[in-house]
């Protein structure tokens, strides 16, 4: 075990050694931060001097090297943009993003479990091939463009009269194809404060209500897969000798259902959904943009724009050690629901 | 179904939310939502167009521009041209900062000082020379040479709080340091003597504000009380946060959804014939064929401006024909749009290229309204007098590099006249380049015409603003003869509030709301 958890250190090591050195090579394609920090009359002679001032000039290695020493101090610089330790800034954005991934994994895992349990145990009732089909289309459409149909159906409302008025039918119709929106629009709203820079919006109804929209996008993403991932794993276990043999013994069926085979479908699904948390805070980017949710994707995206690099690095290498710290978990989790499994990897 | 109920009660829950903020709202709040918030709260730190706003709201000037591009008193109640050099101000009495500090002209002088030093502002300030204190209430700003743009300067200058900011903070740096990438004190704290205080801010989430209650302006109809801002870069969010009611004030407003808010009967829609002139620079020295002025004019002719602004900008342009827009004292109302194919056909052959030539050209892709829909376009115009167009469009964080390289032979740029004034154009834009004194930076066409630039010279010492007036018409003439560049249209402005928000009176085309004038009726 400690063995396993030292060896993830020095991956996660690596793997933030990879990430910085690859930002760092790319940053010159970025832009030139220069540009976003001075209005479009300075001169080139102040521009030159503010290069000078932010080490730009110096040669790629000389740049690295400093970086790469200050970060061994957990100094990864200073944004451009918001003026202040870039640790400090994602720090303070970090909640709004985990609150979101946190609402959208609790939707997923809330949702897709008794629907694919479902849609296995029946699988050609109607019910089943709606769950299918629906999530066929939610496979298929961008976030970008779920979160902008959310939008105008919750937030802004849509009102479609298509059937007369002054019938009592006509605005039964109506009122069944309207929607009166309400919902907020973007951002977070006024979060209650926990502690230090976490904001909160789980601390109150009206505060969550902001979550709704978000946290369904962002699960719209990988709630169709999970669907059909547990429902296929399910109909596997459904078909296996131990499940026969168990109905033979005459089980109560919703025994073996939930107890026996549940557990084993839910093995490989722990596995891809520890992988894909790591995938859903790098799929927040797009949201967060959309709904004007003020956490690390939406500031990612600014910093691209505005050419922060030292931002564009920090981001990068936490998003990074998210995915590594994501997948260690995950192995720990499967050792404990499967104890089989050897953590080091030496064979029973 | 599962989907469904959970939408049904998120519903019911959004019910409860919506009702919560009416009842705190006894005292007037404006929401508003632009595409990104000031950088900083040192209001010297960059010359943008979000700093300006918020100059606007917590700061005044000493003077400030009318929607008809006259000069309104704020600061300074009264000015007087002494001698050729020599400007005398007197400033409003009885006004005081946000810190309670009383308002004097050592402030003034003290700000100008500060402006000097900014690197972002030192260029429009060099003209001044010095400034002398006369009386607690009474400044002669003396230039080095005469000075017909002082008034336009006197827009930028938004006295500080000169105790406020002077001295040491506690880990001993100065507190009237200008730092463009560091944490001074001024890039946190303000005090300035404008209608609104700022109370709490979280950079690129929210900005809160709230009325000064020691305002001098009692006149003003303004009856905001609190203002949030939040920056809302995605255009969709920002009109569906309108439209949902959740802002109540957002700029801008894409051309795409002009007509989805109009048609809003809760939201008011606001649309103004902008300043900022969108242009292409023609390479000379990349480009044997752009030194025959005949070429250069083929191309003016070739591109159909008209065309541009009614369809690919849906009207949301106003096409252009020159750099000054209506209303600067540059603008020559005799020139003319010339779009005529046959006759840039004509010039193409008389110059000895009627079977055409192949250039490069880029655009950036994110910073004007369509911009790269608007280089497409033309690239498809240029084609009808055989000119192949290899374009290539870019995000603004990498096209301005490019465009500092000269990149390549034809580029897009938009400019905006910090001063309000068509000398500003010409300096940047078509002035023949001068590493040295920084004339013709953006100059990418490399265009040289040293006549014009001695009229602009003389114009820039000429304090008989209606002969001055004269003068730049007459540049602007002679740029069009020469078809310096390819001018295409000023891009317009537009904004939008709920209903009950008489914002048409505060805005205009500066893109400055006086939001301290705004009205919300009840």
């Amino acid at each position: 075990m400690i063995a396993f958890l030292i060896k993830r250190l020095f991956h996660a090591l690596l793997v933030m050694f990879v990430i910085s050195l690859i930002a760092f090579a790319i940053q010159d394609n970025l832009g030139d931060p220069i540009q976003q920090m001075v209005g479009q009359s300075v001169p080139e002679s102040e521009r030159a001097a503010l290069r000078e001032q932010l080490g730009l000039n110096d040669p790629f290695l000389v740049q690295y090297l400093r970086f790469a020493g200050n970060a061994l101090h957990f100094d990864f610089g200073y944004s451009y943009v918001f003026n202040e330790p870039t640790t400090e800034v994602i720090l303070r954005h970090l909640p709004a993003t985990l609150e979101l991934v946190f609402a959208s994994t609790l939707l997923i895992v809330l949702l897709s479990v008794p629907i694919g349990v479902y849609s296995a145990i029946r699988p050609r009732a109607w019910l089943s091939r709606f769950f299918m089909g629906v999530s066929i289309v939610g496979i298929s459409v961008p976030v970008f463009l779920t979160a902008i149909v959310l939008i105008q159906l919750f937030a802004i409302g849509i009102s479609w009269s298509p059937f007369p008025a002054d019938t009592g039918w006509g605005v039964w119709l109506n009122g069944i194809l309207s929607t009166d929106g309400g919902m907020p629009a973007y951002g977070r709203g006024n979060p209650t404060h926990v502690f230090g820079t976490w904001y909160t919006n789980f601390s109150s109804l009206s505060g969550m209500a902001y979550l709704v929209l978000p946290a369904i996008s962002l699960a719209s993403i990988m709630l169709p897969l999970f669907i059909r991932l547990i429902r296929a794993e399910m109909l596997e276990v459904l078909q296996s000798e131990y499940v026969k043999f168990a109905r033979a013994k005459g089980i109560s069926m919703r025994r073996i259902y939930f107890l026996h085979a549940l557990k084993n479908t839910m093995l490989p699904v722990i596995t891809v959904g520890g992988v894909q948390i790591g995938t859903l805070v790098a799929y927040t980017i797009l949201t967060e943009t959309v709904f004007q949710w003020p956490g690390m994707g939406l500031m990612f995206l600014d910093a691209i724009e505005r050419s922060d690099i030292p931002l564009i690095v920090t981001y990068l290498m936490i998003v990074g050690l998210i995915f590594v710290i994501t997948n260690t978990l995950v192995d720990l989790i499967y050792g404990l629901v499967n104890p089989t499994v050897k953590l080091t990897g030496k064979p029973a | 179904m599962f989907k469904k109920t959970l939408l049904a009660g998120a519903l019911g829950a959004a019910m409860l939310t919506a009702a919560l903020p009416q009842a705190a709202m006894a005292e007037n709040t404006l929401r508003m939502a632009y595409d990104a918030d000031p950088v900083s709260l040192d209001i010297h730190e960059q010359l943008s167009g979000g700093i300006l706003q918020l100059s606007h709201m917590s700061f005044d000037p000493l003077v400030r521009w009318t929607s008809d591009f006259e000069f309104e008193p704020r600061l300074a109640t009264e000015w007087e041209q002494v001698n050729d050099t020599t400007m005398r101000m007197t400033l409003r009495e009885g006004v005081t900062f946000h810190s309670g500090n009383p308002f004097t002209a050592e402030d003034v002088a003290w700000t100008i000082d500060r402006l000097k030093r900014s690197p972002d502002f030192k260029a429009i300030f060099e003209p001044i020379e010095t400034v002398n204190v006369i009386d607690d209430h009474t400044v002669e700003i003396v230039s080095k040479r005469p000075n017909p743009l002082l008034l336009n300067m006197a827009t930028y200058i938004f006295p500080l709080d000169s105790q406020f900011y002077s001295g040491e903070t506690d880990n001993g740096k100065e507190r009237d340091e200008i730092v463009k990438n560091g944490n001074s004190f001024a890039s946190r704290n303000m005090s300035g003597t404008g209608p609104f205080r700022v109370t709490s801010r979280q950079q690129g989430v929210r900005l809160e504000f709230e009325r000064f209650e020691d305002y001098w302006d009692t006149e003003s109809p303004g009856n905001v009380d609190n203002i949030v801002l939040t920056p809302i870069n995605e255009s969709a969010t920002r009109v569906a946060a309108l439209l949902s009611g959740d802002v109540d004030f957002i700029a801008p407003v894409p051309p795409n959804d002009l007509e989805r808010v109009e048609s809003d009967a809760d939201s008011n829609l606001v649309t103004m014939s902008g300043t900022r002139i969108i242009l292409l620079h023609m390479n000379q020295e990349r480009v044997e064929a752009f030194k025959d002025p005949r070429v250069r004019q083929a191309f003016t002719y070739a591109i159909n401006q008209q065309g541009i602004a009614d369809r690919l900008m849906k009207g949301f342009a106003t096409p252009a024909s020159q750099l000054s827009p209506e209303g600067y004292v540059g603008h020559n109302p005799d020139l003319e749009l010339r779009f005529d194919l046959e006759h840039a056909r004509e010039l193409m052959a008389e110059a000895g290229y009627e079977d055409g030539f192949s250039i490069s050209m880029m655009a950036p892709n994110n910073r004007y309204v369509n911009d790269a829909k608007i280089a497409q376009a033309v690239a498809a115009m240029l084609a009808r007098i055989n000119v192949t167009v290899d374009l290539k469009t870019l995000p603004k964080a990498q096209y301005w590099g490019e465009y500092d390289d000269r990149a390549a032979d034809v580029m897009m740029i938009g400019w905006h006249s910090d001063t309000e004034d068509s000398a500003n154009f010409f300096q940047y834009i078509t002035e023949c380049p001068n590493a040295e004194t920084g004339a013709g930076q953006y100059n990418a066409g490399n265009y040289c015409n040293p006549e014009l630039d001695q009229l602009l010279a003389d114009a820039n010492l000429e304090l008989d603003l209606e002969k001055r007036g004269e003068m730049l018409q007459q540049i602007e003439q002679g740029l069009y003869d020469d078809a310096a560049f390819v001018p295409l249209h000023w891009q317009d402005l537009a904004w939008a509030s709920a209903s009950n928000i008489d914002i048409e009176p505060v805005l205009n085309v500066m893109n400055f709301p006086y939001l301290g004038d705004l009205v919300i009726e009840e």
